[in-house]
């Protein structure tokens, strides 16, 4: 028992008071889509994907496909853009390591709905070159997910020593993509994970910058069908929000699985 | 690039080697010259100018320019405009507000953490139940609390059959700006726990240890050592947390989907009806403000921050 630690009557307390004020919403939206008009029963869930319901989901399945689409083109934009510069960036110029972070932090503190003011006139540019695929948000949103994907990544590259395993492939004859390839992303894979499924997370959560250019992805529909069916928004925003919470936890047990590892 | 002393990162205990002590790098089997290298740098580069860096000047550089491309201060003028000058109050006392209670009930919530095991089922469940709520809740926030406080909410219509108690006899307020305020605590807690744990669990146990063999109590010891040491990071993370509340655009637009009271909903109304107080090109000046207010506030958290790092060591 450490002497920091509180007495347990105070840990109660305040895990009681501040759990309740976080449980009420969750469980009230849950009550909340058990209505059926008289009383309560489960036939929202159950008629959710009922052939009368199609039309007033189509925006749904829409924006989750979109989203899906920008998840896996951000992941690509982390694992081959950014990955590859870190990598570089740490083998090649530690010195820049300092003024790299600082950028890749920087994102933090430009807020989105600010950078979505920039960004309208370059998406029409975008959309008259490379047209208005879905996926082209993606660019927008591999710089919202860099700070978090940097976090996770650089935690990996700071556990191992990439320089010795590097200069080991080099010598037993390996050109940099083995080394990049077969040496240092199996080295990197607990960050590479972490990296990417944060950014699949903050993807299906971004709302600000789709929503002002017009986008259609998961956020943008559910507010489209709250307006019609609040029933229905209510149930997809518990799914999505247990679907996150189920990728926190990954990268969570992911992440301590990682240290625990390197430091043994 | 052998000669390169490493830049000792935090997981490594390498020691940096002084630049002469190794011959220079022959070009080896495999090793790219240093300008080749360089090039590796060019496309991440790139990407940043065109998303982020350009993006960033264009929005600033917008509120500077009239319709016809000419530059004119008469869009930071509105600035001064009552309206305008309004939602930033808005924002600010919100922000204020919503970090206060946030960074005070988040410290709460690590100080009932504190001496939990780090990779505990506590611990875990709460860091990722944080991160869900603090960072891509959103639009989903909004619905949760519309589903509770809404005029259709259950505890509204629990309260008002169980109580009695009509939670809206003032006016439909969920939809206006004080029905921000507990969506916004609901993601400013968690924010304060996934930023405030690192320095509660900085605090060492062998301070409490020494504090109590000397005859100091519990409550001294967070009197003159936990709350001093603390100080800083907290003043840190309230920093942090007024910056979140006050760029925070995605709860504000799906509880409030008309009127613009705080200054991220006013750039929705600029960018989306082009000309607001009879200007064009507000949209890039609100979004300055707002810059100017974030930038200042980051940069007293990173000033804070670094004081704050010294105990973190």
């Amino acid at each position: 028992m450490n002497g920091l630690a509180p007495r347990p009557l105070t840990r109660w307390v305040i895990s009681i008071l501040v759990g309740l004020f976080f449980a009420v919403p969750l469980l009230a939206t849950f009550l909340f889509t058990l209505r059926d008009g008289e009383g309560y029963s489960l036939v929202n869930w159950t008629t959710l994907f009922a052939p009368e319901n199609a039309a007033l989901l189509a925006p749904v399945w829409t924006g989750l496909g979109n989203s899906l689409i920008l998840a896996l083109v951000t992941v690509i934009i982390v694992l081959l853009l950014l990955t590859p510069t870190m990598i570089l960036v740490s083998l090649r110029f530690p010195t820049l390591r300092r003024a790299f972070e600082f950028v890749a932090l920087l994102p933090i503190s430009i807020p989105a709905i600010v950078l979505v003011v920039g960004l309208a006139p370059i998406y029409l540019q975008i959309g008259r070159t490379l047209g208005t695929g879905a996926w082209t948000l993606a660019f927008a949103y591999g710089v919202l997910v860099l700070p978090f994907a940097y976090r996770s990544i650089q935690a990996s590259i700071d556990a191992i020593d990439m320089k010795t395993l590097s200069e080991a492939a080099r010598t037993l004859g390996a050109g940099w993509i083995t080394i990049v390839l077969r040496v240092l992303a199996p080295n990197l894979r607990q960050g590479l994970l972490a990296g990417s499924l944060i950014s699949v997370a903050v993807v299906l959560g971004e709302f600000t910058i789709a929503s002002l250019l017009n986008r259609q992805v998961l956020q943008t529909a559910l507010v489209v069908v709250n307006k019609i069916d609040a029933f229905s928004a209510a149930i997809f925003t518990l799914l999505a929000l247990a679907f996150a919470f189920v990728l926190l936890l990954i990268i969570g047990r992911a992440g301590r699985a990682g240290s625990g590892r390197t430091s043994s | 690039m052998t000669q390169t002393p490493v830049h000792p990162g935090p997981g490594q205990d390498q020691v940096t080697r002084p630049v002469a002590s190794e011959p220079p790098a022959p070009a080896r089997r495999g090793a790219a010259p240093r300008w080749l290298a360089a090039v590796g740098l060019v496309p991440f580069a790139a990407y940043l100018l065109l998303f982020l860096l350009l993006p960033t000047v264009l929005a600033i550089g917008s509120g500077l320019v009239d319709g016809d491309g000419a530059f004119t201060l008469a869009n930071i003028a509105a600035l001064g405009d009552p309206v305008i000058l309004m939602t930033f109050g808005n924002s600010t006392w919100l922000s204020v507000l919503t970090a206060l209670i946030g960074a005070v009930v988040g410290a709460g919530v690590c100080y009932a953490l504190l001496g939990l095991p780090e990779t505990g089922v506590v611990r875990t469940l709460v860091d990722a139940a944080s991160g869900v709520l603090a960072q891509f809740g959103g639009v989903m926030l909004a619905f949760a609390w519309i589903a509770t406080i809404g005029i259709q909410g259950i505890v509204t219509q629990a309260l008002a059959a169980g109580f009695g108690i009509d939670l809206f006899a003032d006016g439909a307020w969920i939809y206006a700006l004080p029905g921000l305020i507990l969506p916004y605590v609901y993601f400013q807690v968690p924010l304060m726990v996934i930023t405030f744990m690192p320095a509660m669990n900085a605090l060492k146990p062998q301070w409490a240890e020494a504090n109590l063999t000397l005859g100091g109590t519990r409550a001294g010891f967070w009197r003159t050592i936990g709350i001093p040491v603390l100080a800083p990071s907290f003043f840190a993370s309230l920093l942090l947390l007024f910056a979140n509340a006050f760029s925070s655009y995605a709860t504000a637009a799906a509880l409030a989907s008309q009127g613009s009271q705080i200054v991220p909903l006013q750039i929705r109304t600029a960018l989306t009806s082009e000309t607001l107080l009879g200007r064009e090109n507000l949209a890039g000046a609100l979004a300055l403000g707002m810059i100017v207010v974030v930038a200042i506030v980051m940069w007293g958290y990173s000033l804070v921050q670094r004081r704050a790092a010294r105990w973190q060591a």
